[in-house]
């Protein structure tokens, strides 16, 4: 009997919890649909509005929201496939190499860990001024495509996986980059994943380097476009503000929820010793 | 380590490294470098004339009332965000590591704002947390008769984007946590049980030591999230107002940077955001060292 009770009272704060937790989005999305009139009705309506397309369809076309999401595609995919094929090459160099220096050359990518961009904004947007890189998509890319985390991340793989199969690799004749082709890819798709989510979420999300570097707005990314619904010359219309907000919260949720459970299994793997 | 490295060549590690050495150099070790470098130059309008001042900007920051606004306001900041997220996190990880039918769904339904983006999180809290038309103050005005102006006041205004930063960071502390849930030796646990421990100390005597090397990574991890990530929220919300109430020091780099053009300022203030970070990092090392417990 008190254990029912316990199961229910779970039950009961698991769900209060979810929906304290999902409460801002539920009322983003309501209000993604209405028409001022009715967010600035008294009391408030929690009812789907009669905008929903219409605040949808301006906010990704007048304010150019359908660019600003291509951008931010274009910017995502790039940096997570070549991040993921960078720190794959470098942690195999570390794991399956032996040649000097092996210690300090570690040490030099960890200890990257300490430098997150936002400290170096002004020498690094000089830097990329200077070599003609201001307001364009590389400057958004190439700072970002290697990492100690994807190195560390992919290290912590391979040292998981048996010695044994490198030895039989090498005995039937197999060179490293065919080992790794063939054997050490397909054993780490798990990483491969939590890679793809970690930094296409990180990518799609960033909000000061973009906003500092690309000054033509039809190269804006999503992040940044959202401020630009805010600051209007006009009163700011609520509904479109939600309907963008929503738009540029779905395709990282989508590829975090597509790949959550890989993402947790790659984590998982690498929290072992 | 040592016994995974079968191949031998002199030149095909160097090239797979290539890469990865060739970006974290250009663009994270120049950069930082750079950055030491400038904060000792007075720099004019888009860095056209340079002037070594040597320690001039450290001394004119450290002397001025508003930087050291400023840095208490992070430091107030930061504190919150981070103890608030965490003890969130980890309430809401031991809620959704309970074995009940549908945990798998409740799970998702938890973590899915890893997902979230601090400036989606910024614009949907300016909604809700608008004066006139925004939710919250409609409940707190049915419910118990105020309407605060969240934005003029001091001490609201930084509320809300610690409300706000603390949403977004939630989904990120619950991934980690329910990950370090789930490696937890069932063995122990059990044992407490048939020893009849209540929960309550079950939760203070077994579950949290064991959850150390977690708390302790996620410790370091948000506090860099307070100090670095949390820019949107005081761009989209506050600008840094009420007079400065919620200025932080990110936000006043940026400002100082590239509003105001003052470069070599601007970088001396990211050399000691850079220090103040790394002192933290250490600090929380060395405490660490002593009270984590790893396990066998």
């Amino acid at each position: 009997m008190s254990k029912k009770r316990n199961t229910l009272l779970v039950h009961a704060m698991l769900i209060f919890a979810v929906a304290v937790v999902a409460a801002p989005i539920i009322l983003a999305f309501i209000f993604s649909t209405q028409t001022p009139a009715q967010i600035f009705s008294y009391p408030p309506k929690f009812t789907i509005g009669s905008a929903f397309l219409d605040n949808y369809r301006t906010a990704w076309n007048q304010y150019h929201l359908g660019i600003y999401m291509r951008n931010s595609l274009y910017i995502a995919v790039a940096v997570t496939v070549g991040k993921t094929i960078i720190s794959f090459m470098a942690a195999l160099a570390l794991v399956y190499f032996r040649f000097p220096l092996k210690g300090a050359v570690f040490t030099f990518i960890l200890l990257t860990l300490m430098m997150p961009t936002e400290i170096m904004i002004v020498a690094l947007f000089e830097l990329v001024t200077k070599i003609g890189w201001s307001n364009s998509y590389a400057a958004l890319i190439v700072p970002f495509l290697a990492s100690a985390t994807g190195t560390f991340l992919f290290r912590q793989q391979f040292l998981q996986i048996p010695t044994s199969l490198v030895d039989a690799a090498k005995i039937d004749g197999a060179g490293p980059l065919r080992f790794a082709w063939s054997i050490l890819l397909p054993m780490s798709l798990n990483v491969v994943a939590a890679m793809a989510v970690i930094q296409f979420v990180y990518m799609w999300n960033q909000y000061l380097w973009p906003l500092i570097v690309i000054r033509e707005n039809t190269r804006q990314v999503v992040q940044v476009g959202l401020k630009g619904l805010t600051s209007g010359q006009d009163a700011t219309n609520w509904g479109i503000v939600m309907a963008g907000a929503i738009i540029a919260l779905l395709p990282a949720l989508v590829v975090f929820l597509l790949l959550q459970e890989q993402f947790s299994r790659g984590f998982a793997l690498s929290q072992e010793k | 380590m040592e016994t995974h490295a079968a191949y031998k060549s002199r030149w095909l590690p160097w090239v797979l490294l290539a890469p990865t050495f060739a970006i974290l150099l250009a663009f994270l070790y120049y950069p930082t470098l750079e950055t030491f470098r400038l904060s000792l130059y007075r720099v004019a309008f888009l860095g056209l004339r340079k002037k070594f001042t040597g320690l001039a900007n450290y001394k004119e920051l450290f002397t001025n009332p508003d930087y050291l606004h400023i840095f208490g306001n992070t430091v107030v900041f930061a504190f919150f965000v981070v103890m608030l997220s965490m003890a969130v996190g980890l309430a809401l990880s031991i809620l959704a590591n309970q074995k009940v039918s549908g945990w798998r769904v409740y799970r998702i339904l938890l973590i899915w704002p890893y997902a979230l983006s601090p400036a989606v999180a910024g614009v949907i809290f300016l909604f809700m947390f608008n004066p006139q038309s925004g939710i919250v103050n409609y409940i707190l005005g049915a419910t118990l008769g105020v309407t605060p102006d969240w934005l003029t006041n001091p001490t609201l205004a930084m509320m809300l984007i610690i409300f706000a930063a603390v949403w977004k960071n939630v989904g990120y502390n619950v991934v980690f946590y329910i990950a370090g849930l789930q490696n937890l030796p069932g063995s122990v646990l059990e044992a407490a049980l048939i020893d009849g421990a209540t929960p309550w100390q079950r939760f203070w005597k077994i579950t949290f030591p064991l959850l150390s090397p977690m708390t302790f990574f996620l410790l370091i991890i948000n506090t860099i999230y307070a100090f670095f990530e949390a820019f949107p929220f005081v761009d989209l919300l506050t600008k840094g107002g009420p007079n400065n109430a919620t200025n932080i020091l990110i936000f006043n780099i940026y400002r100082d940077g590239f509003e105001y053009y003052k470069t070599g300022m601007a970088a001396a203030e990211s050399v000691i955001l850079f220090i103040a970070v790394v002192f933290l990092t250490i600090m929380q090392f060395r405490v660490g060292e002593g009270r984590v417990h790893y396990g066998s």
